[in-house]
């Protein structure tokens, strides 16, 4: 030290003025204002034994195991350090003995009324409290009196049980219901000797973000019905994934044992999901399954579905569209779908499409999403969105669309970090949050967003700071040129705002993003779904695509399957549209492939292959690699890495991500903005004045409907409700009928029959009906052509 | 009728509005239930946790921490025996079985009329008149057995109706605070300079 020669004008070292220096057994540890002594021994590699203390939730000292001699100034003292900040000079001892004397009086006490089932208890080999009692328990107890006994288990929700007898009363899953999920309906019940769990009597704990508080419970107290008694956790293999139910892009692990799906755990990625997952993702896994998979190939044959080997039904795939070639030229097929599948699939597929078919018409939006050019925009991450100043909503509910991005959101807006101005054609779960909230009838978004940008006080919240704006499709019974408008009106109003696409579907980023688009001329869904029903599309390629569900217009999808020549289908399930197919490609499902996905963000993340895929399925790259082999073109792919490497080689923006890149980058890499996409045509929007008798129609969708991977999920294929009309409560009068009686509603193509729910949430003189549900079709009534539609609604 | 009527709904708005956040009325509120019904029903929870912007499992989180809540239909009279230290070296065992052979029920029952709950209490903080009981948590020092029967007999006649009013009535009179005399406490979100005990104790 010695040696460094003096340098003149020395500047005094940058010390950050929010450091503090602590000492934890003997070391320094340099730590921040505000952090807790549990937090910065963690960092430090000094583990500190807990139960209530979660680092993504606020500190309650309930447990008192972190308790550790603590020494600020006044000598050592036994002091929780979930509890205590750091404080410049701080001396803390974790192995002292009083802590250790500490340490073995909590677990006896936690261990005096805990049954000791654990031979039993699905929680036994991965239990905090198992675990904590074997490293810093006393060994033995003192207690001989008879423990507290309760019912055992209790259903708490259709998906989760409580067993009290277990739960040491930690107050993780209370606090995650209210703190993280904003759904307080468990509580301590009989606070003091007789503390426990409940919620209300008749209400359950009906959270979208149930599964969570199974996950963080530190003891065998919540377990979920999909895993109850499945499997012990030592029997468990598994590999970290991400979830690509929505598109979000939730990090994961997929747990199986003896080949077979078991369980999902989110994993804590700090740019993403925070550890969170929502039920939806947790739980419908079941799906893959599920005994109605497509098991192999499907070839139409005499009008009946038969079974067929690869090389025959790959043969008959290629031979469709070969004659559709031959009968109307290549721009007379179209590939829809590949949003589903990894970023490989779309890859493979767009190939297939673009280069060895050569058609322009590759899209794999299902005409409820918004105009892909909206990706080349200024895009915000996931963090910049939950640390901006202000968010600007223009989108469909996310707590029912992109759940745990309403979580971030959320807590977002609960900090105080950000103010959230929401412009929805009904009150969403991010409502109650939002600093403001502007209900707009349906085709009148631009409107509400000036008037409201000419409110000097939201302009002035608007210049403040960074402002994202969360763009989505909003209501399905409307064509998005409002809305894009609406997104653009904001944009140019506030420089430097960056846009947080909610597009909803796994995988549709990444598929927009590597080639599942239009080429210059080329149709989109809505464009090569009318083309079809004109009878122009010779053979319509659906890869993982049901327009028959997911296509809001019904009657478009419908005429077009049935207007199209030659249909190929690669799918999972013998969906209504697959079930139009000439030939049906079995394809594998989630954790059967392994490869990438890209979420909002543009973040790209390793999915992994956990189990062997069911019966004789193909992942969907392999399906293109192996259909472009029979039409003449040959991509070389051997193995996934061949896929990954040649995106990384030919996608303008994902040059960085190879195969060795994503294995380091534990939180994956976002990719670079796409290069210029073909703008798709908006339609124009004319909006017509509203006859005062009519209302407007809002469709969107919910967490629970109709879809594969819910509908074929046992556990939670029940929650997805019957459809009904939702109408504001003094709008029931207007059309003379009651809460739960039934209603005749029609639009200028039909007429359905359904409930009507009195409901606040949705905005007068608009009725609002969720989308793939159950019982009459909403997708009936709705013209994708009009601008909006209105809805005539009689009594019966 | 298990919810609160239209007259207490009226005087439950005005509770609430004496608070800067609604929740804080949760508990002034659980109280006009239980005087109005005798005791507090899921029904009135329910309608509470929509009054102050909380969950049901919220109020009957809080709801159930204390002990005069009661969730059950309880007596008109709810005679609370202390069982504590002081009381029990001065007899309150004798009072307590005295008063379950009168009234034939046991401590925590309710008699077959619905008139009387009996029920032995922790400490009432009136020690120095031992053995003491409370009715409807009005107070009777330095009972005897004759005195309790007594008590009993008057609270059955109806002879003490204007000492002691049902149960879960917590004064006869209630206070209307008009606005103008209300503290005017701020929303804790509204709050944005720091206390004057920072700023002044700076100086």
């Amino acid at each position: 030290m010695t040696d460094i020669p003096p340098v003149e004008e020395v500047e005094a070292p940058l010390v950050d003025p929010n450091e503090v220096r602590i000492t934890i057994n003997g070391h320094e540890v340099v730590s921040t204002k505000g952090e807790m002594v549990i937090a910065a021994a963690a960092r430090a590699g000094d583990y500190i034994p807990h139960f209530c203390y979660h680092p993504r939730m606020e500190p309650v000292g309930m447990c008192r195991m972190c308790m550790v001699d603590i020494d600020g100034g006044r000598g050592p003292m036994l002091q929780p350090a979930c509890m205590v900040p750091v404080s410049p000079g701080m001396k803390v001892d974790t192995e002292s003995p009083a802590t250790k004397r500490a340490q073995e009086g909590i677990i006896e006490l936690l261990l005096a009324n805990h049954p000791l089932d654990c031979p039993v208890c699905d929680k036994g080999g991965e239990c905090p409290l198992q675990d904590q009692s074997f490293s810093h328990g006393p060994g033995e107890s003192r207690y001989v009196e008879e423990k507290r006994h309760y019912e055992k288990p209790i259903a708490i929700s259709d998906i989760v049980f409580l067993d009290r007898e277990r739960c040491i009363l930690c107050d993780r899953c209370t606090r995650f219901a209210d703190e993280v999920a904003g759904d307080a309906l468990i509580q301590f019940n009989s606070r003091g000797n007789n503390t426990h769990i409940t919620t209300f009597p008749d209400e359950p704990f009906s959270s979208y973000f149930s599964g969570n508080t199974v996950q963080i419970c530190p003891v065998g107290a919540l377990t979920a019905k999909p895993y109850r008694f499945k499997a012990r956790p030592w029997d468990l293999s598994q590999q970290e994934s991400t979830c690509t139910t929505c598109s979000v892009g939730c990090r994961t692990v997929v747990q199986s044992s003896h080949d077979e799906l078991l369980r999902y755990m989110g994993v804590d990625s700090d740019p993403v999901n925070h550890g969170w997952l929502c039920d939806r993702g947790r739980f419908n896994f079941e799906s893959v399954k599920s005994a109605d998979r497509v098991l192999q190939p499907l070839v139409r044959q005499a009008d009946v579905f038969q079974p067929a080997t690869w090389s025959t039904a790959l043969a008959e795939a290629a031979g469709l569209i070969l004659a559709a070639n031959a009968a109307g030229g290549p721009k007379s097929i179209a590939v829809i779908g590949g949003a589903r599948g990894t970023n490989e699939d779309a890859f493979a597929w767009s190939r297939l499409g673009h280069e060895v078919i050569g058609t322009p018409n590759v899209y794999s939006q299902m005409g409820d999403g918004l105009p892909a050019d909206l990706l080349l925009l200024d895009r915000a991450t996931i963090d910049q969105a939950a640390t901006a100043t202000t968010i600007v909503l223009l989108a469909p509910d996310l707590k029912e669309e992109l759940p745990v991005l309403y979580l971030r959101l959320r807590e977002a807006a609960e900090k105080k970090r950000s103010r959230i101005i929401e412009f929805a054609p009904k009150q969403s779960g991010l409502t109650r949050n939002a600093w403001r909230h502007f209900a707009y009838e349906p085709g009148t978004q631009v409107a509400a967003v000036e008037k409201a940008l000419a409110d000097p006080e939201i302009a002035a919240q608007l210049a403040k700071g960074s402002v994202v704006v969360v763009a989505g499709r909003g209501n399905l019974a409307e064509t998005s040129t409002a809305t894009v408008q609406a997104i653009r009106t904001v944009l140019d109003a506030t420089p430097g705002s960056r846009i947080l696409p909610a597009f909803r579907r796994g995988n549709v980023v990444g598929a927009l993003q590597v080639g599942m688009r239009t080429a210059d001329g080329g149709l989109d869904t809505r464009a090569a779904l009318q083309a079809a029903a004109d009878g122009k599309i010779e053979c319509l390629v659906l890869v993982g695509a049901d327009p028959l569900t997911d296509f809001p217009d019904t009657d478009l999808a419908r005429r077009a399957l049935a207007g199209a020549r030659r249909i190929v289908a690669v799918d999972t399930f013998l969906t209504p549209s697959a079930k139009l197919a000439n030939v049906v490609l079995a394809a594998s499902a989630y954790a059967e492939k392994s490869g990438t996905t890209t979420n909002i963000e543009g973040r790209v993340t390793t999915v992994a292959q956990q189990v062997t895929p069911a019966g004789n399925t193909r992942a969907d790259w392999m399906i293109a690699t192996e259909l472009a082999l029979e039409l003449g073109g040959d991509f070389a792919y051997e193995t996934i890495d061949d896929v990954t490497a040649d995106i990384a080689w030919h996608v303008v923006g994902y040059e960085a991500i190879t195969p060795q890149a994503l294995a380091a980058a534990k939180d994956g890499i976002i990719a670079a903005l796409p290069p210029a996409m073909a703008a798709v045509k908006l339609l124009e929007a004319v909006i017509p004045e509203r006859n005062s008798y009519d209302f407007r129609l809002v469709v969107s969708r919910t967490m629970y409907d109709q879809a594969t991977g819910t509908a074929n999920s046992p556990s939670l294929a029940h929650l997805a409700a019957q459809t009904a009309v939702h109408l504001h409560p003094l709008d029931l009068g207007k059309v003379g009928t009651t809460e739960g009686a039934t209603v005749k509603m029609s639009s200028t193509r039909a007429t359905i029959v359904l409930n009507v729910v009195a409901d606040p949430a949705v905005l007068r003189g608009t009725a609002w009906v969720p989308f793939n549900h159950s019982g009459a079709n909403v997708g009936d009534l709705i013209d994708c052509t009009a601008a909006v539609n209105d809805v005539r609604i009689e009594n019966l | 009728m298990s919810r609160l009527n239209e007259a207490n709904v009226i005087l439950a708005k005005e509770i609430i509005g004496r608070y800067p956040k609604a929740r804080s009325a949760t508990i002034p509120l659980l109280h006009l239930s239980q005087q109005q019904n005798g005791y507090v029903t899921n029904e009135a929870m329910a309608q509470i946790a929509q009054l102050v912007g909380a969950t049901s499992a919220e109020v009957l989180g809080t709801a159930t921490f204390y002990e005069m809540f009661k969730f059950e239909p309880v007596g008109k009279y709810l005679v609370n025996i202390c069982g504590t230290l002081s009381c029990a070296l001065m007899g309150s065992e004798t009072l307590l079985h005295h008063a379950e052979e009168k009234l034939g029920v046991k401590a925590g029952g309710t008699t077959e009329d619905g008139l009387f709950t009996l029920e032995r209490a922790e400490c009432q903080a009136a020690c120095t008149e031992a053995p003491c009981l409370q009715v409807n948590y009005r107070y009777r020092y330095k009972v005897t057995t004759a005195e309790l029967d007594e008590l009993l007999d008057d609270l059955a006649a109806g002879r003490l109706d204007g000492e002691v009013p049902p149960h879960g009535t917590v004064a006869r009179v209630r206070q209307h605070i008009p606005a103008d005399k209300g503290v005017g406490a701020v929303h804790p979100d509204a709050v944005v300079a720091p206390p004057a005990w920072i700023t002044e104790g700076a100086k």
